[in-house]
């Protein structure tokens, strides 16, 4: 594994290191409100302040998804959101950005049926670094996570308060890229995690890898970023960009406001990682 | 769609991830993931634990009123003109369905894990009521995740539930019916995974469920057994149930599925017709196999992967997946799957209700209409199970309004 290239993941989180700083991780819904403004964003997010971005799959089931994101799916598949499209937006991000990582997050069914091999092909080819889903624990490996490792995508998985000593060896085992902290029991965009158990739980992850550790839900400002900034390699924020899409529709549809709405609360969040190791 | 071979049993499924062939499996959130390995090793301690057999055993006799009736329909195979028909009375079972047999089983597991709290998903509300009424029992809080839809058309049951002191959370995400139900319990089980138990309701969801599922509910298939041999001498010639996630049917299926000449037959909701696209909860029929809710099982869902809806008049059938064995029973070969019409099962509702005075439940009543169209093509000589699953009496407001009678 070691004669692997370096990954636009490795190389960001290295530069990152070298400034000091934490990553800012922004979510936002592959298609939401729409197929055109959701391109726009996804351009928009780098400049805004984004060091790596996940891009959701919408899916019609999200079970870890609190309302927000549901809500984010929905808008996206009304509006004829496909993981054909999705794919074509990443290609169309890539035409102009070279650099920053984009991974690719949601469910397994709809890469299931779209085809692992083909997946994980088209994937690779649009410019895609990693892959998160979130119901495919490593109990089934073989499904998604080891051919997309073989296909030269980073398989980034999950870690929870419920990741004990004993689990996190077994869920850590094929994980690349970086380890995302998931900082609270619940659904996306509910509840916040207090600092404090922030801090002991990144410890306890790194005592168990090397990689990155990214920290997310529930943070929605740039103060809250700021606060995980100083204890994670990097700060993950969903919910609440997809909530600045939803505040700016206007009955349904994306309004001239709708881009700058992501890219403002980006560029907030982008000032508070920045904060939090002074 | 996938490579089956045949196996020399069929009784030994799932394997120690809890695959039935390709299905099943545990397709879960990593939160979760803890705790469905300590629930797969409490279930298997408990399993071999003759204390928790003899105690579910006394419950199921004196709680339950097990055994149910093997009741020969001497009037509806006259009718009928054909085989005879015979009724497994799961209907007569405390709380009105086979759903109690599940309950009790897991709320013995719940307390020998030290859980808290219960959470269940329902959809014609049998489910919920069998979960409400097992933590009334035990003095467990409950709560339970009904699509807002199901909410309106199973009023009764609602009510029900609410007595017997669970809350009923009403879901108006999707079309407010089962599978929204279900996600909405994952949603709820991932944020209070440490204090509560997931009584799933049907032989579904991540490894070990399905399993754990089927067992609880085989006992409807060992009795059956036993009054068929005591009744007629020899096993029956054809059983069938109605299959929605399917826990009804692999209870009585599952132990005679090494049976070679005993047809099984499993039928689905139908609803408007297999023709109508997302008109039907047909998975098996009308679906192919994908993830979701913890296991690989056929799934209505589009060319996209995203998960239809579907339609029953059954609340209890309206549901666009089905446990993982069926889907395995399916590619095999051993069971056959049919569908029965929104229409069909309604006339069979009224027919048995007429004939023999037995109302049936919705979901039951598309077993029952297999029966009626299988019966007349067979010998006098031939016997027919039909797995009664449930009671209409909650669906009597659905079928008048349907009747065009006030109620």
């Amino acid at each position: 594994m070691s004669s692997l290239p370096v990954t636009r993941i490795d190389a960001r989180l290295a530069k990152l290191k070298t400034e000091g700083r934490a990553a800012l991780v922004t979510f936002v819904t592959a298609g939401d409100p729409d197929p055109k403004t959701s391109l726009s964003i996804l351009k928009a997010l780098p400049g805004a302040g984004a060091d790596i971005i996940e891009f959701g799959m919408p899916f019609s089931d999200p079970m870890a998804e609190g309302p927000p994101i549901q809500a984010a799916d929905i808008r996206a598949l009304a509006a004829g959101q496909t993981m054909v499209k999705t794919l074509a937006q990443v290609r169309a991000f890539r035409e102009n950005d070279h650099e920053t990582p984009l991974v690719l997050m949601g469910y397994y069914n709809p890469i299931y049926i779209y085809g692992v091999e083909r997946f994980v092909s088209d994937a690779k080819a649009a410019g895609v670094d990693g892959l998160i889903v979130v119901d495919l624990p490593p109990e089934e490996d073989e499904e998604l996570c080891l051919p997309a490792i073989k296909a030269g995508i980073s398989f980034i998985r999950l870690a929870t308060p419920t990741s004990d000593d004993k689990r996190l060896p077994v869920l850590l085992k094929n994980s690349s890229g970086f380890v995302y902290y998931v900082s609270v029991l619940g659904v996306t965009g509910v509840k916040s995690a207090a600092a404090g158990d922030v801090a002991a739980a990144v410890a306890r992850i790194k005592a168990h890898t090397p990689l990155p550790v990214m920290v997310g839900f529930g943070v929605k400002t740039g103060e809250q970023a700021a606060a995980i900034a100083a204890h994670a390699d990097g700060v993950v924020v969903g919910s609440a960009l997809v909530n600045a899409v939803r505040d700016s529709l206007d009955d349904g549809k994306a309004t001239a406001t709708t881009v700058k709405a992501v890219t403002d609360l980006v560029a907030d969040l982008a000032a508070g990682v920045r904060r939090g190791r002074p | 769609m996938s490579e089956a071979t045949t196996p020399n049993s069929f009784r030994t499924g799932p394997d120690e991830r809890g695959h039935f062939g390709i299905f099943g499996g545990r397709y879960v959130a990593e939160t979760l993931m803890p705790l469905i390995l300590e629930l797969d090793q409490a279930y298997e301690a408990a399993k071999v634990d003759p204390a928790f057999h003899a105690e579910l055993k006394g419950l199921n006799a004196t709680y339950t009123g097990r055994p149910s009736p093997l009741y020969f329909a001497e009037r509806l195979s006259a009718h009928l003109g054909g085989a005879k028909i015979y009724l497994k009375r799961e209907e007569l079972n405390h709380t009105g369905s086979h759903k109690i047999n599940n309950c009790l089983g897991q709320i013995l597991l719940a307390r020998r894990m030290g859980k808290k709290r219960i959470i269940a998903e329902t959809g014609a509300g049998q489910h919920g009521v069998a979960s409400a009424t097992v933590c009334a029992r035990f003095g467990y809080p409950c709560e339970v995740y009904m699509g807002a839809t199901d909410v309106e058309r199973q009023k009764p049951n609602v009510f029900r539930m609410e007595l017997l002191g669970a809350q009923v959370h009403p879901v108006t995400a999707g079309n407010g019916t089962l599978k929204d139900a279900m996600n909405e319990a994952l949603r709820d089980w991932v944020t209070n995974v440490e204090t509560t138990y997931y009584m799933i309701g049907t032989a579904a969801g991540p490894h070990p469920y399905p399993a754990m599922v089927r067992d609880f509910q085989s006992v409807i298939g060992v009795e059956t057994r036993e009054q068929i041999l005591a009744a007629e001498g020899r096993l029956p010639d054809l059983i069938i149930a109605a299959v929605g996630g399917g826990s009804n049917a692999i209870g009585i299926f599952h132990p005679f599925l090494d049976d070679p000449d005993v047809r099984i037959v499993g039928v689905e909701a139908g609803g408007y017709g297999m023709h109508v696209y997302n008109g039907h909860a047909a998975s098996l029929n009308g679906g192919r196999p994908g993830v979701l809710h913890g296991n690989r099982t056929y799934l209505l869902q589009d060319d996209d992967g995203q998960i239809l809806e579907g339609h029953s008049i059954s609340a209890g059938l309206d549901y666009p997946g089905i446990g993982p064995e069926h889907s395995w029973l399916n590619d095999t070969g051993r069971v056959t799957y049919v569908p029965a019409t929104d229409q069909e099962a309604l006339d069979a509702f009224q027919t048995l209700t007429k004939v023999e005075g037995i109302i049936p439940a919705l979901e039951s009543a598309h077993a029952v209409a297999e029966a009626i169209k299988r019966a007349p093509t067979m010998g006098k000589d031939e016997i027919i199970v039909v797995n009664l699953s449930g009671r209409g009496d909650k669906d009597v407001f659905t079928v008048g309004k349907i009747l065009g009678v006030e109620l």
